[in-house]
């Protein structure tokens, strides 16, 4: 069988469970009755020719199907009850960014570190990942914890979970993504919190060692984002100190509401950053002209995210 | 026109060779469906042969590529030319007008052109086969069907022209059904096959050109570089998701409801017994045909799409589960007091009720979000299709090929040989697809040329049971093809059947009737009636 390592893997058994034992009752209930119809009424016991004329019972046919409503209507309920826990994750979690590829998943810590086809999680601590394609739809699908998510080019998807179950969990590739779709796997570990937290510290105490050697690549995520904001530009009509210049400020706006150009209100999450990068025009915060270029090819992926963490950083 | 001979000889032998390629007779055209339909069956069961000896063990016999191709042209082979055209284009082309008692559909032309749209698209089909094949599965999800190297233009332009095959048969059958009924039919003395025929059709002509349109636009972009829905050219790859499944989910009961009405001929005829519910599995086809529209979604849950689209579309599809209950009792409640006689056609009817009540109540785990996002993608989702697909539809279709064979060809097929194939079948089918459900709990996603060797046992039991199927479907074609030259003559009504197509000679005249029938009950008056 195979193991519950969260709490999303408990709920899913359950609920399986219960709609398990309803369909077999179900199905033995029309399979004994179409057995026992055929064998009493065989030809050899009944005369084709007097067979009694009934054209249906309506309070038979509309009580199966009210019945039949009520119970489904558990399930749906019970579903979405279990799926909203799925969606909504619990405040501060410890974020890490999944890129896919064809065939490989790519993880990288807030810290700049960064996995191939490894993640390490600590136990019982709520984890969110973040999700980008660089070329098609792949999905991140972990049995053990009864998790998926499609990992879709030019959108952010996200899934979180708390493991509950020490030790090496699967995760393989479950939207057909071509030649090697079968080959992209991963192992997702699950170590103590102390384990986790020895683990990051020891790589961090190396990197620091490394930046002393003027090592630029190993800049945690904010520190490579600060870097491309300047770079790219940015800073000519963008501040991070509240001043507005051609463009709005930047500085503690991730995850707010902001109103647009017609009025309506929108997140800044990241998948907002992203359009506003890759199509600036589209979401106009209200009160600035449209006058920003696309980054469109500009920046890879790993650079928005990149650029994310850097706005993520920044407080007002 | 053999204006002398009209009326005696019968529609096989009427005119040469040639006279059935530029025939308008709806027979003719449903036989040529048939046979090119079980043709293209015959092509895809062995990619699924091929595929299960792939999956016998972890390992590669085949190149994953070349895996890749099996299962695409599998999915392709027998969705679009086989089991979406084959009850309808096949079965009601030849069964409709007799049925309603006219000598032909209303416009027989038409019905020539959607055979010949049929051939092209497949043909356009088969070239990509000889052309570098796809890999794209059957569904075409971009951006990957954007960005394959293989001949997906091909494909989906074969997908394309099979479409308006398609829409034309459906349009066809509604005007045909509304205009040329028999005097004194009343679609409430229809048989049921044609209301789930009608609501094929409605589906077929309302659903079928956004799959169209779909695939064109995945031609335009691949060739002209306009970025529906690759993000690197500014589309949105979900979006394909939704064209996709709009066609594609109502497809699913172009496919389905044909069997269905197949169904509720077969079980009133060898059980003596007016059908149970007549109003309610006529307009369940309609009530199924309606929701069949608004619950596309489903296919996408983890799909990004927002969370409140989740929730109605979980909401809509588990509605679907009412009519469809409603058909499965009242079909066994005809059973009841009746007198059952248990021949072919009667078995795979039987066989239906067993296994498409499982493919109906696996659907509710998918229907429930919590439960899907485990399970999409997975082997219990490959189960779930083939046990509706293959235990629903394919069932129905040999019920209805067995059941019509005497009236089509004037033979009948042999019985014993009949009931071992029908067994064959339905034990090889449990075999292979119930492992499934088990393998796609355990996780094991679809679409995987190797597997982690954990998933083996279950592997090793589906495949062997893949070849328990081969065995049955090649005797079944061994003793199809021997009847229509042996077989015992069969009389205008073998069955006692109370339906117009048994009031005629069999196999039919030319134009059906000698004289149009005159309807004075409904299709299913057997047994006593109680006196009122």
């Amino acid at each position: 069988m195979l193991p519950q390592a969260s709490s999303s893997a408990h709920s899913f058994e359950i609920l399986f469970g219960v709609i398990f034992w309803f369909s077999l009752i179900s199905f033995l209930a029309v399979s004994t009755a179409i057995v026992f119809f055929v064998i009493k009424f065989h030809r050899t016991r009944r005369d084709p020719f007097k067979t009694p004329f009934i054209h249906g019972h309506t309070v038979l046919e509309t009580s199966v199907a009210v019945g039949l409503f009520v119970v489904v209507m558990i399930f749906f309920i019970w579903g979405w009850a279990d799926y909203k826990k799925i969606l909504n994750a619990p405040q501060d979690p410890l974020e890490i960014n999944v890129i896919g590829k064809q065939w490989l998943w790519e993880m990288e810590y807030s810290n700049g570190r960064k996995l191939i086809n490894e993640m390490v999680v600590p136990k019982d601590e709520p984890v969110k990942l973040l999700f980008s394609s660089a070329d098609v739809i792949h999905s991140f699908f972990i049995p053990n914890f009864r998790l998926k998510q499609d990992v879709v080019p030019g959108l952010y998807t996200t899934l979180w979970f708390q493991a509950s179950l020490l030790g090496e969990h699967p995760v393989l590739c479950a939207e057909y993504c071509g030649s090697a779709h079968s080959k992209m796997l991963a192992t997702l570990k699950v170590v103590s919190k102390e384990d986790y937290d020895t683990w990051q510290k020891q790589w961090e105490k190396a990197k620091t060692q490394k930046v002393e050697e003027a090592q630029e690549d190993a800049a945690s995520m904010a520190e490579q984002g600060k870097g491309l904001f300047t770079q790219k530009g940015c800073t000519a009509c963008h501040t991070v100190t509240g001043q507005k210049l051609i463009g709005p400020p930047l500085n503690g706006i991730f995850g707010k509401e902001v109103e647009l150009q017609d009025g309506s209100k929108h997140f800044r999450d990241e998948n907002y950053i992203r359009e506003s990068l890759m199509t600036p025009g589209a979401k106009m915060v209200k009160g600035f002209a449209p006058l920003m270029p696309t980054f469109q090819g500009t920046l890879s992926d790993s650079e928005v995210n990149a650029v994310i963490a850097y706005l993520k950083s920044l407080k007002e | 026109m053999h204006q002398a001979t009209q009326g005696h000889g019968n529609y096989l032998t009427e005119g040469g060779f040639w006279s059935w390629f530029t025939t308008l007779d709806h027979k003719r055209i449903g036989v040529m469906y048939l046979f090119t339909t079980l043709a293209f069956f015959i092509v895809g069961g062995l990619f699924a042969v091929l595929i299960r000896l792939e999956l016998f063990r972890p390992g590669n016999l085949f190149s994953p590529d070349l895996y890749n191709q099996l299962f695409t042209f599998h999915g392709a082979i027998m969705i679009f030319m086989f089991i979406i055209p084959i009850i309808p284009a096949a079965l009601g082309n030849f069964f409709l007008p007799l049925m309603i008692g006219a000598k032909d559909v209303a416009f027989p032309r038409l019905n020539l052109t959607s055979y010949y749209l049929f051939i092209g698209g497949a043909m356009l089909a088969v070239a990509a086969l000889f052309s570098g094949g796809v890999d794209t599965g059957w569904t075409f999800y971009a951006p990957y069907s954007l960005r394959s190297q293989t001949a997906v233009i091909l494909v989906t332009l074969g997908v394309f022209v099979m479409g308006f095959s398609s829409i034309l048969t459906g349009l066809n059958f509604m005007v045909t059904i509304h205009k040329l009924r028999a005097p004194g039919m009343t679609f409430h003395r229809m048989p049921l096959f044609l209301w789930a025929i009608y609501a094929t059709a409605i589906i077929q002509v309302l659903a079928t050109p956004v799959i169209g349109i779909t695939v064109l636009l995945i031609v335009m972009e691949r060739v002209l570089q306009i970025g529906f829905f690759d993000p690197k050219l500014g589309g949105d790859p979900v979006l394909f998701q939704h064209f996709f499944w709009f066609y594609s989910h109502p497809a699913v009961y172009i496919m389905i409801l044909p069997g269905m009405g197949i169904i509720s001929e077969v079980v009133t005829v060898f059980s003596r017994k007016h059908i149970f519910g007549y109003v309610a599995i006529a307009y369940s086809s309609l009530a199924i045909a309606f929701i069949s529209f608004l619950v596309w979604g489903h296919h996408m849950f983890v799909s990004g799409q927002s969370p409140l689209a989740n929730l109605l579309f979980s909401v809509l599809t588990m509605m679907v589960a009412i009519p469809t209950a409603i058909k499965i009792f009242n079909w066994t409640a005809t059973l009841y007091k009746g007198s059952i006689q248990l021949q072919t056609p009667m078995l795979y009817a039987l066989s239906f009720l067993f296994l498409f009540t499982i493919g109906g109540l696996t659907g509710l785990f998918l229907a429930t979000l919590s439960v899907d996002v485990h399970l999409h993608d997975t082997y219990f989702v490959v189960a779930h299709f083939h046990y509706v697909m293959m235990g629903g539809t394919v069932m129905g279709l040999l019920a209805g090929i067995h059941y019509w064979w005497p009236k089509m060809f004037g033979r009948m097929y042999p019985e014993l040989s009949g009931k071992i194939s029908c067994f064959l079948i339905f034990l090889g089918f449990n075999v292979t697809f119930l492992p499934q459900f088990y393998l796609g709990r355990l996780g094991m996603p679809r679409r995987y040329a190797d597997y982690d060797a954990s998933f083996t046992t279950w592997n090793m039991v589906s495949t062997i049971g893949s070849w328990f199927i081969f065995a049955g479907f090649l005797w079944m074609f061994a003793y199809l093809i021997w009847s229509l030259f042996r077989g015992e003559k069969a009389g205008d009504n073998p069955w006692g059947a109370k339906t117009l197509e048994w009031q005629t000679s069999s196999p039919p005249q030319v134009y059906n009737f000698e004289k149009i029938p005159e309807v004075k009950e409904g299709p299913y008056h057997y047994g006593v009636m109680k006196t009122e």
